[in-house]
């Protein structure tokens, strides 16, 4: 639904953009990764057709995106990460606006406002003026202008920064809702974002492609190994060698007040871990997946890494 | 079509939803009400003296001596007012981020400058037509002729179409109003200059000079004379000025 060839963007002498090449299957939710400055927002630009590129392709639904940018366009939901409000209309007023110019047939604009309202929450504030909602009303808005026309492919840059956590929460409850009707590329700095809303993933860094994939094959291809982080009710690190006896148990380490339990990758484990700490009367406090994808991504972004 | 009329329709709205256009329209209506009453009582005056004298009483012209001059006071208001109407057009959209929504909508370049341009004669149309009612007084206890106040509000209005160019120009400039206005009033006021220096001057320079300044072909529709030349003239100016701030907004976004 969206595939990136060898994209390139420079501005004067600073390449923002560089060989970049990914691709985005339809109904997916993919996360565009990177740290601060890494060509996120310069490519979801190019992608929706704000800013040219300065070589490579590009295809949205099936579209060129420097042939046919009104194709693209049309379908196309953009949140930008500055949400681009008019604070003196109101919610409806604004949806209305954008579902002009955005070519939805008169006809069945009154349907499309009322649908986005719903499906973002707006029921509330939806005849209040812009400048007078809160923020995460206003993120919403943003998100809601993005599917007025029903769009084939949302580009959401950053659609949780700047909120609180409960709002945060319901943003990405409102994305995941959005997964199969739509295609969704999102950026964010945040790497749990990735893992609790995302299908895959695309990491850059500097501009540079440095890894892409499902989450599940990232996370294979770059660890070898699985295994839990492990904090005892009754008992601390201390009891780490009891898990060493455990058949099929690889590496035992301590981390601080945790027990890091590793075997290798095509296993699974947990159920004796668990099993073996309620038996010895130890209790479990907390038993985490060992986050390959964090490891991997801290990896990336310190350079260390590249696929 | 469609989509320049949905953009109009949305800066006509964002003029009356904040104080500019009524602190604008107000400020005009004051300027012009105040020169209007001036006039008038000054040519009271005048044709009461005139009108002892068999001779000057055949010159006693309620046209060339209060409506010339008020339109020429016109112009000039025009010049501060038109560029605070066009400032926040571009200027704003690009400070705010809403011209990512804007170019990634299936808007082209065009339609979104037109749009603007559109909201912007209607604002000065609205402008023009309040003080046309001031002009009734004029024609209830006179008898000013029509074509020439015809032709005069006509001129006003291509002035005003020019000064919005011109305005909208500077307004992509920048994402700051001010200076969007005050580079627009200080290359109104220039393009005034030079018909004062021009006047002074002679030879084939001072007729090309002459040309380019607005007041000369708006002095021809003050007083009645509807020219071709002159409408071209301010034609060709605010194409001009909305090709320019075309190009602006195509090579910002190709730099």
């Amino acid at each position: 639904m969206i595939e990136v060839r060898e994209l390139t963007k420079k501005y004067g002498e600073l390449v923002a953009v560089r060989d970049l090449t990914f691709k985005v299957e339809a109904g997916r939710i993919w996360g565009l990764l990177g740290p601060n400055a890494a060509g996120k927002t310069t490519t979801m630009r190019i992608l929706t057709g704000f800013l040219p590129a300065t070589s490579g392709h590009a295809t949205v639904a099936g579209f060129d995106v420097f042939d046919k940018p009104e194709d693209v366009k049309r379908s196309i939901g953009y949140l930008p990460e500055v949400v681009p409000l008019y604070q003196d209309m109101t919610v409806t007023g604004y949806l209305g606006f954008v579902a002009e110019i955005k070519q939805v047939p008169k006809a069945r604009r009154k349907a499309s406002i009322a649908r986005v309202i719903e499906s973002a929450g707006l029921k509330d504030v939806s005849r209040r003026l812009i400048k007078n909602i809160s923020r995460g009303f206003k993120q919403r808005v943003g998100i809601a202008q993005a599917l007025i026309h029903d769009p084939k492919v949302l580009i959401l840059d950053e659609p949780t920064i700047g909120l609180d956590p409960a709002q945060i929460r319901e943003i990405r409850q409102l994305i995941r809702g959005l997964r199969g009707e739509h295609t969704i590329l999102l950026s964010t700095h945040i790497l749990p974002e990735v893992t609790q809303v995302c299908d895959g993933v695309v990491i850059i860094n500097e501009g540079r492609l440095k890894a892409s994939g499902s989450l599940e094959e990232l996370a294979a291809s770059f660890d070898k190994t699985d295994g839990v982080l492990v904090r005892l009710r009754r008992g601390g690190p201390e009891e780490a060698a009891l898990f060493r006896g455990l058949p099929g148990v690889g590496n035992v380490a301590v981390e601080g007040d945790e027990i890091r339990v590793e075997w290798s990758r095509g296993r699974d484990l947990r159920d004796d871990v668990a099993r073996l700490a309620l038996d010895k009367g130890l209790g479990l406090k907390e038993m985490r997946s060992m986050a390959g994808i964090e490891d991997l991504y801290m990896k990336i972004v310190s350079g260390g890494l590249e696929q | 079509m469609r989509n320049i009329w949905s953009l109009v329709k949305k800066e006509v709205r964002a003029y009356f939803s904040s104080p500019i256009a009524y602190a604008v329209t107000a400020g005009f209506l004051l300027l012009v009400g105040y020169s209007f009453y001036n006039g008038m009582a000054w040519f009271n005056d005048a044709a009461m003296q005139m009108a002892q004298n068999p001779y000057y009483a055949q010159q006693i012209n309620i046209n060339e001596m209060v409506f010339v001059p008020l339109f020429h006071n016109m112009t000039i208001f025009l010049v501060f007012i038109v560029p605070l109407l066009t400032m926040r057009l571009l200027a704003e959209e690009k400070k705010t981020g809403t011209e990512e929504l804007l170019f990634t909508s299936p808007l082209t370049v065009g339609e979104i400058v037109l749009g603007k341009y559109i909201a912007a004669l209607i604002m000065v149309a609205v402008m023009l037509g309040l003080t046309a009612v001031l002009s009734a007084f004029a024609f209830a206890y006179g008898n000013p002729e029509l074509a020439p106040w015809l032709t005069g509000y006509l001129g006003l209005f291509l002035t005003g179409a020019l000064f919005a160019a011109i305005g909208l120009f500077f307004s992509s400039l920048t994402e700051n109003q001010i200076v969007a206005a005050f580079l627009a009033i200080v290359t109104l006021l220039l393009l005034l200059l030079i018909s004062w220096v021009t006047s002074s001057g002679s030879g084939g320079w001072r007729s090309v000079v002459g040309y380019l300044s607005y007041s000369d072909h708006f002095g021809n529709m003050t007083r009645g004379i509807l020219d071709t030349k002159d409408v071209v003239y301010y034609l060709t100016f605010s194409f001009f000025g909305l090709f320019l701030t075309h190009s602006v907004i195509q090579s910002r976004r190709w730099r």
